[in-house]
């Protein structure tokens, strides 16, 4: 049985879709088979992220509604055979998604795939609602800065009440995945620091992606940046991200400033 | 504004922490519950019409969130036709 992720954040634009990819695609890359799907009914952009944009032709609404099969809805990346994709519909709204529709399509999902990454909208409406209510584990998007916070805070709430799993009085996994960080601005005290977030949102830290042009240049080619450029320092975060998602313990390095040659790292605990 | 102000610009990311550790303590409390004001008009107006008939609009419930306590102002306008000497105002 395959391990539903929810990628989620409240707020809009901190990076969910991005990381979605990112980490699908980490995790791909280890030879389990993914399957990312976009929740984001009627604004999908993942299929972008993932330069697929040409290939879709049905869509999570299709298969709910009995038009597609899920087999033919999936699409399978061109880079990695153990990634697959299933978009939204940019066609129809929120609506269109039904509660058992969702449930059937994440079970038949998790019987093939070992990691299913649900691609959540933003907001805490019904399509959020919707992509949550399966998950076991939840990577909540976060940016260093107020409004994320408190909306992460929101979701966070919503995690422990209406997923499935919380309903049934069981735990649902949390991790905070802190995106956009600057490293010039946080050293000179113009950025809430990775202790303020974790200590507000007293949820473990699953890494910190540092801002960054590659992540971008990654999304205008249409590849997730652990694919395109692995070795550059945002898809290393990433990639170590997914690592402890799988279970490993590895130390999260807060980005330091450069400071002359001497790049200064310190280490923390994922916690 | 003089010449030092300029060095003496506080960082903001304290201040930052700082109003969200308030604004979330009191957004988790509310977290789950029906609003709270509107469930205290409900049952405040329904001890009230035990006794004397008044209208929903004679009813005004608010609450005010300082950053030690907050205040919930109760006030009821009762018409004088129904004089019935209740002092629930407060």
């Amino acid at each position: 049985m395959g391990k539903v992720v929810v990628v989620t954040s409240g707020k809009g634009g901190v990076g969910k879709t991005t990381s979605t990819a990112a980490l699908g695609a980490a995790v791909a890359k280890t030879g389990k088979k993914v399957a990312l799907v976009d929740f984001d009914v009627g604004l999908r952009n993942l299929d972008l992220i993932m330069g697929a944009e040409r290939r879709v032709v049905f869509d999570l609404v299709n298969v709910i509604q009995g038009s597609a099969k899920l087999s033919q809805a999936l699409i399978r990346d061109k880079r990695l055979e153990t990634l697959y994709l299933l978009p939204a519909s940019q066609t129809r709204d929120k609506d269109a998604l039904t509660e058992e529709g969702v449930a059937e399509v994440i079970a038949r999902l998790r019987q093939v795939f070992d990691y299913v990454f649900c691609d959540s909208p933003a907001g805490i409406e019904r399509g959020a609602q919707l992509a949550m209510r399966y998950a076991d584990e939840a990577v909540i998007v976060t940016n260093p800065e107020v409004s994320s916070v408190r909306d992460s805070d929101r979701i966070i709430g919503l995690l422990d009440a209406r997923t499935v799993k919380a309903e049934q009085g069981e735990h649902i996994a949390k991790h905070v995945l802190v995106t956009r960080y600057d490293a010039a601005r946080a050293s000179r005290g113009e950025m809430l620091s990775i202790d303020d977030v974790l200590e507000i949102l007293s949820v473990p830290l699953l890494g910190i992606i540092p801002e960054s042009q590659d992540v971008l240049r990654a999304s205008n080619l249409g590849s997730p940046v652990t694919l395109s450029e692995p070795l550059n320092g945002a898809a290393k975060a990433y990639i170590e991200a997914a690592r402890r998602l799988e279970g490993e313990d590895l130390p999260v390095m807060v980005p330091f400033e450069r400071k002359g040659f001497l790049e200064r790292l310190l280490g923390r605990r994922a916690a | 504004m003089s010449i030092l102000d300029l060095f003496k610009r506080r960082s903001s990311a304290p201040v930052a922490r700082e109003r969200l550790q308030v604004l979330l303590a009191y957004e988790r409390l509310g977290r789950g519950q029906p609003d709270l004001v509107s469930v205290l008009r409900e049952e405040i107006m329904a001890v009230i019409a035990k006794h004397v008939q008044i209208d929903q609009d004679y009813l005004k419930v608010s609450m005010e969130r300082g950053e030690t306590m907050s205040t919930l102002e109760i006030d009821i306008q009762i018409p004088n036709k129904a004089a019935v000497p209740l002092a629930l105002a407060g």
